[in-house]
Formats: structure tokens, C-alpha cells, sequence
């Protein structure tokens, strides 16, 4: 064990640091794509409407290692070979972004929806009927409300996107659960490898929840 | 009535529908400058669905509803416009929760560019005094009690200075010590000449303020007239019915 610390320790860490980059890169993408769908998933708009739940509906009904092998393989193959003339490729960093970004996205647009439902209509109707827009009376009024109540959701989906970067490790991107396949089959010590990996992710997460936590109890005082 | 009267509401045989169920049947009337008129009736009669048709917070299925000389059923009148003259108090309060006291009352005339800020707060501010809440700027809505929360309620619908107030049973949901306080705001702001349209169940407020009082059941209008004629004298079966069952 020691052994495997002091020889791969730098390169478990960097490994580590790539997983925490996708997971950043994912969650931001997510947090764009969910707020979006999440939206027209309440707009008065039956399209709109559509369009969020056929969103949401696909990608949660696919695993995950589907969706990557389709995103880092699968579209290139249709770009450039069924529709031909394209040269396109993604490196395992992009394709493995827009993966967690679709995945994580489609969660998040249900957490935002169930969020903005949860505000009493009676806050919409209010801010209306003093002459406000719909998009004002969102802003300034009903999201600001929905986004205390969907904070320990939102910390939770962040938890479990970090964990399913480790999904993305089929596709060659070298993070941590990748890296740590190389240094079980160099040095042959898979219980001590797979230990200390878990370890690493045991950390991060728990450090994690825990600021989570501190987070949303200061958010709670406030009011 | 006899002297000409400006009309703020010309409501022609307006009509809404819940899917199947036909809520409104067939409602005409108006309400002049400067008149207090108490809407009473049964629970499930229309009245408060007649009242959030006034501000097209709900759709109308049929008939128009001419406000200024607009009419809001048509689409290319803008809605939100219109809104910011008719100030609308409801039954829950619905305060924001998420902004204090102040920011309550300066939200919407500082986002709809009505006046600069600070002319919003010291507005505000005055309205406030007006219901005797001027100490309570910083609170949040979860602070205070229900009859403060109407009083602010009404403040905050004051400060966009609307022509016509509606109120949507604002004290139904209020202690009945808190009662008073509201309805004593209402009767300043009614003598103070404002246009107001009150769905309640207060018959002795109604009595006491109301110009004309306008009874519903069924989707129609049974009966309107002076507080005297509908509340003390009734025509109708069903106004005696009614009034029989609550006074």
C-alpha cells in the first residue's frame, strides 16, 4: 500500500484532479442546460412543455455508458461516415463534458421544475397583478424562492455526477477510476489500488457534502 | 346615478369556463369612479372567479370586460398595462416571501421603471404609515401576522397609485381579532374615493361601505342594488336564502 502511494500517489492525485474537472465542466454545462429545460418545462406553452419532458424522458432512459459510447463514438461515425465529408472527432474530455452535461442536465431541469412548482401560485399571481411580467415576476420573485427549496437536491445530483464521471472512464479519459485500472494491472495489488481509490472519492465527497451542508444552513437563517 | 359618472368597468356578458364547468354564465354590469362595490354570494357562486377575470388573471371564455376604455379580452391590449392601474389584494396575502417588508411595497415601481428608487422607498414609506405599519420595513412576511400581512398586502397594491383596488375575500383568511384592522384601512381608502370592487363575506362592512351591493349564485348576478335594497330588503328567493343562512 505504501508502495503504491509513494510510486503512483502523484498520479492518483492528478487522475483525481481531471476527475474534478470533468465533474466541474459537467455540472456547469448541467446547471445551463437544466435551468433551460427546466423552464420550458413550466411555461404556459404546451410545446415548450413537450419538448422539456421528451428531453428529460430520453436521456434518463438511456445508461449512462450508452450515452457516452454514443456521444464519443457514434456521433463522429454519423458526421463523418453515414453523412460523410465531415472530419469531426471529440477527445474523450469533450465528449465525456457533454455527456455528464445531457445526464446530469436532465436531472437537474426535473429538480428546477419541481422547484419553481413548488412555489405557491398565489407569489405568480401577485407580482402579476401589480403590472409585472412574466419574466420579471420569475426573476425576481418565484426563482429566488424555488432555488432555497432546490439547493439540497441540487448538492445531491452534484454528488452523484461526480460518481458517474467515473462511468466515463470507457471512453479513455484518464481519470481516476481509468488511471487506477493502469496502476492495478502494473503493479498487480488490486485491493490496495481499489481501496485507496475509494478512499480518495470518500474525501472529496464527504468534504463536499459537508460545505453542502453549511451552505444551506446559512441559507435557511437568513429568512 | 343620475349624474354621469365615469365608468371604470363595463364588464358584457361575460362568460368562463373550467372545462366543463361553466363558472360564470352570463355577467353584465359596471362600476363608476369612486364606487365601493361588495360582491356577496354562496361559496362556488363565481364571485371570485368574476373578480380575477376583472385583472385577467384568469382568461375570459366569452363577453368583454372594458376597463378605461380597453377592452382586456382582446389580445393586442397590453394586459400588464392595464394591470398596473388595478390593484389586486388576496385572500392568502401573498406577500413575497423571499423580499422584506420594503422591498415588498418598491419592487414593482422600481422594476416598471414607475419612479427612481428612492422616490419608490419614501412612497412607500408613506404608504405604510397610512396602515400603520411603519416599523416593520426590514421584516420579512413570516414575521408578521395575518392582518399585518393584508395591511401590507394593501400598501404594497398602493404604491403602483391604481385607479380600482380588488379585493379577493381579504379578510376570510384572518384571525377574527384582525378582522377590524383591515376592514378599517378599507374604509379609509374607500373614503378616500377609490374605485373598489370586494368580494366578502363581511355583510356589516358591506352594509356600512358598500355604494352598491352585487349578490351572485350560480354563475349569475341574482341581484344588485343599495346595500339597503339587496341585504335589507331582498326580492329574490334565493338573496333571502342566502342572507338567512349567514346573518
Amino acid at each position: 500500500m505504501i508502495k503504491i502511494i509513494t510510486v503512483y500517489g502523484s498520479m492518483l492525485l492528478v487522475a483525481l484532479g481531471r476527475t474534478l474537472l470533468l465533474a466541474l465542466l459537467g455540472l456547469f454545462f448541467a446547471c445551463i442546460i437544466g435551468m433551460i429545460f427546466g423552464i420550458l418545462g413550466v411555461l404556459k406553452n404546451r410545446i415548450c412543455n413537450i419538448v422539456s419532458q421528451i428531453f428529460v424522458d430520453v436521456i434518463r432512459g438511456v445508461p449512462m455508458i450508452v450515452l457516452a459510447f454514443f456521444v464519443y463514438f457514434g456521433v463522429p461515425y454519423f458526421f463523418n461516415t453515414i453523412i460523410g465529408g465531415f472530419s469531426m472527432s471529440l477527445t474523450a474530455l469533450q465528449a465525456g463534458t457533454i455527456c455528464l452535461a445531457l445526464n446530469c442536465g436532465a436531472y437537474m431541469a426535473e429538480i428546477v421544475r419541481a422547484g419553481i412548482q413548488s412555489v405557491d401560485v398565489g407569489q405568480m399571481e401577485a407580482a402579476r397583478s401589480l403590472g409585472l411580467t412574466y419574466g420579471m415576476a420569475m426573476r425576481k420573485v418565484v426563482l429566488p424562492q424555488a432555488i432555497k427549496t432546490m439547493i439540497p437536491t441540487f448538492i445531491n445530483q452534484f454528488i452523484i455526477t461526480l460518481k458517474d464521471t467515473s462511468i466515463l472512464s470507457v471512453i479513455g479519459f484518464p481519470e481516476l477510476v481509468n488511471t487506477a485500472k493502469n496502476v492495478q494491472a502494473n503493479t498487480f495489488m488490486s485491493f490496495q489500488t481499489w481501496a485507496i481509490v475509494g478512499i480518495m472519492y470518500l474525501i472529496v465527497i464527504t468534504i463536499l457534502s459537508r460545505s453542502a451542508k453549511r451552505v444551506e444552513r446559512r441559507l435557511s437563517v437568513g429568512r | 346615478m343620475e349624474d354621469k359618472k365615469e365608468i371604470k368597468i363595463k364588464v358584457s356578458n361575460l362568460k368562463k369556463r373550467f372545462g366543463d364547468l361553466e363558472v360564470l354564465k352570463d355577467i353584465s354590469t359596471e362600476v363608476t369612479k369612486g364606487e365601493v362595490v361588495c360582491v356577496i354570494g354562496p361559496s362556488g357562486s363565481g364571485k371570485s372567479t368574476f373578480l380575477r377575470c376583472l385583472n385577467k388573471l384568469e382568461d375570459v371564455t366569452a363577453g368583454t370586460i372594458i376597463i378605461d376604455g380597453n377592452d382586456i379580452t382582446k389580445k393586442q391590449v397590453n394586459i400588464n398595462h392595464v394591470r398596473e392601474n388595478i390593484g389586486m389584494v388576496f385572500q392568502h396575502f401573498n406577500l413575497f416571501n423571499n423580499l422584506n417588508i420594503l422591498d415588498n411595497l418598491t419592487l414593482a415601481p422600481v422594476q416598471l421603471k414607475k419612479c427612481s428608487r428612492s422616490e419608490a422607498v419614501s412612497r412607500a414609506k408613506d404608504m405604510l404609515k397610512k396602515v400603520g405599519l411603519e416599523d416593520k420595513t426590514e421584516s420579512f412576511p413570516s414575521q408578521l401576522s395575518g392582518g399585518q400581512k393584508q395591511r401590507v398586502a394593501i400598501a404594497r397594491a398602493l404604491c403602483m397609485q391604481p385607479d380600482i383596488m380588488l379585493f379577493d375575500e381579504p379578510t376570510s383568511a384572518l384571525d377574527p381579532e384582525m378582522v377590524g384592522e383591515v376592514l378599517q384601512v378599507m374604509k379609509d381608502l374607500a373614503a378616500d374615493g377609490m374605485t373598489m370592487v370586494i368580494v366578502t363575506h363581511e355583510m356589516g362592512f358591506a352594509r356600512e361601505v358598500a355604494d352598491r351591493v352585487i349578490f351572485m349564485d350560480g354563475g349569475y348576478i341574482v341581484e344588485e342594488g343599495t346595500p339597503q335594497e339587496v341585504l335589507l330588503n331582498p326580492k329574490e328567493e334565493r338573496t333571502i336564502d342566502f342572507l338567512n343562512k349567514v346573518l
